[in-house]
Formats: structure tokens, C-alpha cells, sequence
């Protein structure tokens, strides 16, 4: 056995077509927002800022990262993580523990930013609090994983949802564990420093080179997914999804293969969560539910389980929709129709439908890939004429 | 030889390990309430009974995940939006429509009419959505189904915040506040009606499903689905009617809930269907009077920890349930009276 990677896998042209693509659209933004919008006219600039402002599309771009995150655990092994909202929280705390100042005794400066005048707290660079929240919720992926990984799919679930219950739970009430303040309760660590990226500070209004820095992260978190899958433990979660026990006869170590996707899961989940805390300047827990973790997953069953271009497209969608769509679609109807309905309480039916009719009549997402359409409709499959079919065909 | 021996010893010692934190957990446990029960034995039954009445709540909405996922093997997520749904009609009919609010001679007729009138509300919509989604869904990957149930839960969810508003809801209940005293212990009078109808409903539900000829079928169906075809069973019409119990049993406990708490809220579904959920799991899923053990231990233990001094409180509840489910999930997934299955190839 050679050890150099089959010729499709080398990083070939299909690979540099879609960074540049990736690249070109993702600074035009930057270059729209940065240096086009502000010389544009009023009312082009009110178009921009209600359909599209620039927070969106950060928080667009951070949710396609940890969608990814989740694609890793749900498209690709196969494991249903209803609780994903708990590395987002991890994660983010990561963030409002070492780049604020929460832990006022304490008095750490490491190439960090702390505002003027007011040294206390650990101050870290974003770099080094990225790489903290990826380790520290790979650690916790580990340790949700180990004990709970050998069950059966839907009890997987509901255990995976009951640590995404209990974390959040901890942090709400870690005001006081143990005569000692943890997380501030629900009044969240507010504010966050600011971003140190060369020479630049990035302070909250900073949008547009921030936006740039959450779509890098998201690139790499699409460039990981895809040399990830084609790779052997790639191929490994996808026999584990299709049949465990196959699988596991091939000799598919079973228990690491699983635990190394909840792994990659939860660092990227983490690394979502510490990013999103630099956009929205603080951490704040009651924002950790149970809807956001099905909001995560709408995405990635809307765009079609296990493909990256799938979940990237749901996930650009779905946060959009989420975060400025409904509400001004609402403003707009509202106007139009002279009607007074509050839009955005409509969130729950519209991802609750969204999640039935796709199951329903599209199973494989909008944008499949083809092996996950096979799969989703295998009991279409009459299986004996299927077998004597291809055995006919040798 | 060697590695074998090596292989042997390998998991003794984390067989040993196992046993070993798993006798460390329930020790401890049994140290705090003993401790608890000899320091205030009156205050720990007090505690105790409010434990219970929840305790009921739970083994009714339990049953319904356990008879679905008996027969279908799947988890309902959207059941305990249902019992929320059915609190919430509940609520609408005995309130807005019959105008009975507050205790009053003739209002436990009216009580026993919404009752009746929840039990069919639960079961029509469960029997509906079976017919709509799932039923579609059967012969697919798990997953599916399980997303979809998901996605119910949400619709569901909706409507009762477009039914009964964002926030909660607080009317007078029919039962009146008051409680009795027996040698220092409380016992409120919501005790008396909610074991007076829980029981009625248990017993009820137990003589449906093993003495009646649809009971027969549904446990036939819940073996195997296609020998039971070959027998003349009609599996649809079966799972339907398990829908049709299950939601049944959701409507009487929505009742239930919303006239002993006195209010409702669009959201509670979600958290008490988790941890009927996981009365089901504890009992055995699949098992109905694992369903009732349960509920009735969660109850129990819940309150428990809510009310008595030195635990975690009541804002570590819900975490407390989970911790029990993780934990059951680790040390015996088949629940209590539940048999472990092997993986059939």
C-alpha cells in the first residue's frame, strides 16, 4: 500500500476553483461594505442596512462554521446531536473568560487588548482564545462522547439534548457555585475586547474587516469538511452512517471513529461560539437554547445532509432568515397590508414546518449529495430485485 | 494466551470501575435522604407527597412516549407539546367558554366534561399527525421520523403560543388551595383529585391493552409488524388507535396539570415532556408500568431535591433529571424493568 493519496484527492484544480470563488465573493462584500457603501446614496445605504446589514452576514458566516460543525456529527457519522447548542455556550464562555474583565483578580495580559485603563481580567489575543475554545470543547466533546457514544441512535439524542439542557443550566446558575462566580449569571461577561489583527484593533463597530475574519475561519471550517470526508476517517464516519456493523466488521474502530467527529464537532461548535461572542460583545446565557441547536440543525437538513456546499448555503440562508428576513419581511407586510402581526413569533412554525416538509418530501436536502439521496430513499428500493439486479449485471 | 488474559483483565477493571462510581452515586444519594428522613421525617414526607403529584403528571404523559415507541420505535418529541396543547384547551374551554373558574359545587361536573372533551382533543390531534407525518415516515431511516417529530413539536408549539400568548397564563383552579395535616404532615386536597383520576385512567389503559382483542393486536404489531399483517391484524388502523391512547392520556394530564398548577404557558411542553421522556427511559421504554414506576420515581426524586435542605435546589431541577438520564444511559440503558435487547444481524 502506497502511502500517497489517490490523484483526486490532491489538491487539484476543482479545489482552487471554489477558494478563489470562495475568496473573490467574500472580499467583494468587504470592498462593498468597506468602501462602495458609504460614497453610495441614502437610499441604497437604507436598502443595505435593513435587507442586509453587515451583522448579518457576520453572524452568517459564524453560523455556517459551527453548521459545519454539526454536518461532521450528523451528515457525515450519522449521530443525531440535538444538544449542539452546548458547545456554542462552551465555547463562548471560553471567550468571555479570557478576553474580558470578568476575572478582575486576576491581572494577565497576553498580546491582548484590555480597554484603556483598566488592566484587570485575562486579556489574551483572539488567536490564542480561538485556539482555548477549540481545545476546551474538544475536551468536553470527549467527555460527553465517551459514555454516551455506544447507544442507539434516538437515545443518543435525547442524551446529547440533555447535556445541551444541563450546561446551559450551569451556566445560567453559576452565579454562585460554591461561594465563587463563574459566568455572572444571566447577566452574561459584557463587554468583550476588542479583536487585535496585525496592527488593527477591532472594536464592536468594526464590522467589515470582522466580517472578514469570521468568513476565514468559516473557509477553512468548508476546506476542513471537505478533505476530511475524502480522507480515511471521513470514509470511515460515512460506513459508520451506513452501517454500523458493517462497518465495525471492516474494522472500523468504532468508539474513536465516533468520538474523533464529536471532537471536530465540538471544536468547531466551540470556535463558533467563542467568534460569535466577539460579534455580539458579550456571553450571555440565556441565549443557549434548545431552539437554537434545531435552528443549527434546520440547517443542516435544509441544505442537504453530509454536503458542504449544501449546509453552507442552508446555513447562509437560515441565519439570514433568522436574523433579519422575517423581521423585515414582517416590517414590509406589515406596511403593505396595514395589518399589525409580530412576524418574528412565527420563527417556531417556520422552522418547525420546514423541518416536517423536508423530511417529507425531500429527505436528502436541497442540494444532496448523491449518496445520501440513495439512503434516504432506500426503502424505495425493492431490495431483492435491487441485489438480483446487480448481481444479474456481472 | 497472553493477551487474552491481558484482554480479561482489561475489562474486569473497568467493570470494577463502573460498579465501583455507580455504588459511589447511589451511596451518596441514599446518605443525603436518610440523613434528611431521620433529621424531619415529617417535613420529608410532606415533600415527599408534592413529589408524588408530580410524580402522576409524569407517568401520564410518559405512557404516551412509551405505548408510540412500543409499538413504532419512535420518539415522540412532540408529545409533550401535545399535553402543553391540551392544558392550553383545557384551559380555553373550562375558562372562556364554560366561564368555571374557582371552586364551586356544581364546577366538577363541568371539569369532568372538559376532561372528557381534552382526552378526544389529544387523541384526534395525535391520530392526525400519525396519519399526516409519521405514517409516511415508517420505512425510512430513523432519523427522519425523529426530525420530523422535532419539527411537529415546533408547530405545535407555535399554536399554543398564538392560542394562549406569549406570556403565561394564571386563572383559579377548581380545586381549592387548602391542605389537610395527618401527624404534621401536608397533604394538599390537589393529592385526592390527582390520584383520583390518575388511577381510574391507569387501570383503565392496562385492561384496554391486555385484555380487549385492540390490545391484543397492538402488542402483536409491537412484535412484529408483518406477521401480524399475515394474521389479519390492520397494522395502520392498530398504530393509529396507540396514537389515539397516547394522546388521550396527554389530554387528561394537560387537565390535570393546568387545574392543580392554576396556570399555563406555551412553552412548559417542552421541559416536562423531557422529563416524562425520561420516566419512560428509567421504567424501560416500551413498558407500560415501567412508565408508571418512572414517572412516579422522577416525581419523587424531583421533588426531593427541590424541597429538601442540603441538596442542589430547585435550580439544579431540571439538570437533575438530565443527570439521571445520562446516567441510566451509561449504567443500564434498558431501564428498570426493561429487558436488554442484543442487536439482531
Amino acid at each position: 500500500m502506497s502511502k500517497q493519496a489517490p490523484a483526486h484527492l490532491a489538491l487539484d484544480n476543482t479545489n482552487k476553483k471554489w477558494s478563489i470563488g470562495l475568496a473573490v465573493s467574500v472580499l467583494t462584500i468587504f470592498a462593498i461594505y468597506k468602501f462602495a457603501l458609504p460614497t453610495a446614496s441614502t437610499e441604497v445605504r437604507t436598502f443595505f442596512n435593513n435587507w442586509l446589514p453587515l451583522n448579518s452576514l457576520g453572524e452568517a458566516a459564524v453560523f455556517v462554521l459551527m453548521a459545519l460543525g454539526l454536518n461532521i456529527v450528523v451528515g457525515y457519522a450519522g449521530l443525531l446531536d440535538l444538544g449542539y447548542v452546548a458547545f456554542w455556550a462552551l465555547g463562548g464562555y471560553v471567550a468571555g473568560w479570557l478576553m474580558s474583565g470578568f476575572w478582575y483578580t486576576k491581572n494577565v495580559n497576553v498580546f491582548g487588548t484590555p480597554p484603556p485603563g483598566l488592566p484587570e481580567g485575562i486579556h489574551l489575543n483572539f488567536a490564542f482564545v480561538l485556539i482555548a475554545a477549540g481545545i476546551f470543547t474538544a475536551i468536553w466533546g470527549v467527555i460527553i462522547g465517551a459514555p454516551t457514544l455506544r447507544l442507539k441512535s434516538d437515545y443518543l439524542a435525547l442524551v446529547t439534548l440533555g447535556f445541551g439542557e444541563i450546561i446551559p443550566q450551569f451556566f445560567i446558575n453559576g452565579e454562585n457555585i460554591a461561594g465563587q462566580n463563574w459566568t455572572n449569571g444571566t447577566k452574561g461577561i459584557t463587554p468583550i475586547d476588542n479583536i487585535r489583527f496585525g496592527g488593527l484593533e477591532l472594536g464592536v463597530f468594526d464590522l467589515a474587516p470582522k466580517f472578514l475574519i469570521y468568513a476565514g475561519l468559516a473557509a477553512f471550517m468548508i476546506f476542513l469538511s471537505i478533505r476530511l470526508r475524502d480522507g480515511r476517517l471521513g470514509r470511515a464516519w460515512l460506513a459508520i452512517r451506513e452501517d454500523e456493523l458493517a462497518a465495525s466488521m471492516m474494522g472500523v474502530p468504532l468508539m474513536r471513529t465516533k468520538l474523533a467527529s464529536y471532537a471536530v464537532g465540538a471544536i468547531s461548535g466551540g470556535v463558533g461560539g467563542a467568534a460569535f461572542t466577539t460579534l455580539v460583545n458579550g456571553v450571555f446565557a440565556e441565549r443557549f437554547n434548545f431552539a437554537v441547536s434545531i435552528i443549527i440543525l434546520s440547517m443542516v437538513v435544509l441544505g442537504g445532509m453530509g454536503n458542504v456546499w449544501g449546509v453552507t448555503v442552508g446555513a447562509i440562508l437560515l441565519s439570514w432568515v433568522n436574523s433579519t428576513g422575517l423581521v423585515q419581511f414582517g416590517r414590509v407586510f406589515n406596511e403593505a397590508a396595514g395589518t399589525n402581526i409580530n412576524f418574528p413569533s412565527y420563527n417556531f412554525f417556520v422552522f418547525g414546518l420546514l423541518l416536517v416538509l423536508m423530511m417529507l418530501f425531500r429527505r436528502e436536502g436541497f442540494i444532496p449529495e448523491a449518496r445520501t439521496r440513495i439512503i434516504m430513499h432506500e426503502e424505495d428500493l425493492d431490495s431483492v430485485d435491487f441485489v438480483e439486479h446487480k448481481e444479474g449485471a456481472n | 494466551m497472553s493477551t487474552a488474559t491481558k484482554a480479561a483483565a482489561k475489562i474486569s477493571v473497568s467493570k470494577i470501575l463502573t460498579r465501583a462510581s455507580l455504588a459511589l452515586i447511589v451511596g451518596g444519594v441514599a446518605w443525603w435522604l436518610g440523613g434528611n428522613l431521620v433529621s424531619d421525617p415529617a417535613l420529608f414526607a410532606t415533600i415527599a407527597i408534592y413529589g408524588l403529584n408530580n410524580g402522576a403528571l409524569y407517568a401520564l404523559i410518559a405512557l404516551g412516549y412509551t405505548l408510540v415507541y412500543g409499538i413504532i420505535e419512535l420518539i415522540n418529541f412532540a408529545h409533550g407539546d401535545l399535553f402543553m396543547l391540551s392544558a392550553v384547551f383545557s384551559t380555553f374551554m373550562l375558562v372562556d367558554v364554560l366561564k368555571v373558574e374557582g371552586p364551586g359545587s356544581g364546577h366538577l361536573m363541568y371539569v369532568f366534561l372538559v376532561l372528557i372533551g381534552a382526552m378526544i382533543f389529544g387523541a384526534v390531534i395525535n391520530v392526525t399527525v400519525e396519519r399526516l407525518a409519521y405514517r409516511k415516515l415508517r420505512n425510512a431511516p430513523k432519523l427522519a421520523p425523529l426530525i420530523t417529530a422535532v419539527g411537529v413539536s415546533f408547530i405545535f408549539q407555535f399554536i399554543g403560543l398564538q392560542w394562549n400568548g406569549s406570556a403565561p397564563r394564571n386563572f383559579a383552579t377548581v380545586i381549592s388551595d387548602g391542605s389537610m395535616e395527618v401527624a404534621g404532615v401536608t397533604i394538599p386536597h390537589e393529592t385526592f383529585a390527582i390520584y383520583g383520576l390518575t388511577i381510574p385512567l391507569l387501570i383503565l389503559l392496562v385492561t384496554l391493552v391486555n385484555k380487549t382483542r385492540q390490545g391484543r393486536a397492538m402488542r402483536a404489531t409491537a412484535q412484529d409488524k408483518d406477521a401480524s399483517r399475515l394474521m389479519g391484524i390492520n397494522v395502520d388502523k392498530t398504530i393509529s388507535f396507540t396514537f389515539a391512547l397516547g394522546g388521550a392520556m396527554a389530554g387528561a394530564a394537560g387537565l390535570m396539570y393546568a387545574q392543580t398548577v392554576g396556570n399555563v404557558a406555551y412553552n412548559l411542553g417542552f421541559q416536562l415532556g423531557l422529563i416524562a421522556f425520561t420516566s419512560a427511559v428509567l421504567g424501560g421504554i416500551g413498558n407500560l408500568y415501567g412508565a408508571v414506576l418512572g414517572g412516579v420515581l422522577i416525581g419523587l426524586i424531583q421533588g426531593l431535591n427541590d424541597g429538601l435542605p442540603n441538596g442542589p435546589g430547585q435550580k439544579w431541577s431540571q439538570s437533575m433529571v438530565f443527570i439521571i438520564l445520562i446516567l441510566l444511559m451509561v449504567y443500564r440503558p434498558a431501564g428498570l424493568l426493561g429487558v436488554s435487547q442484543k442487536e439482531k444481524v
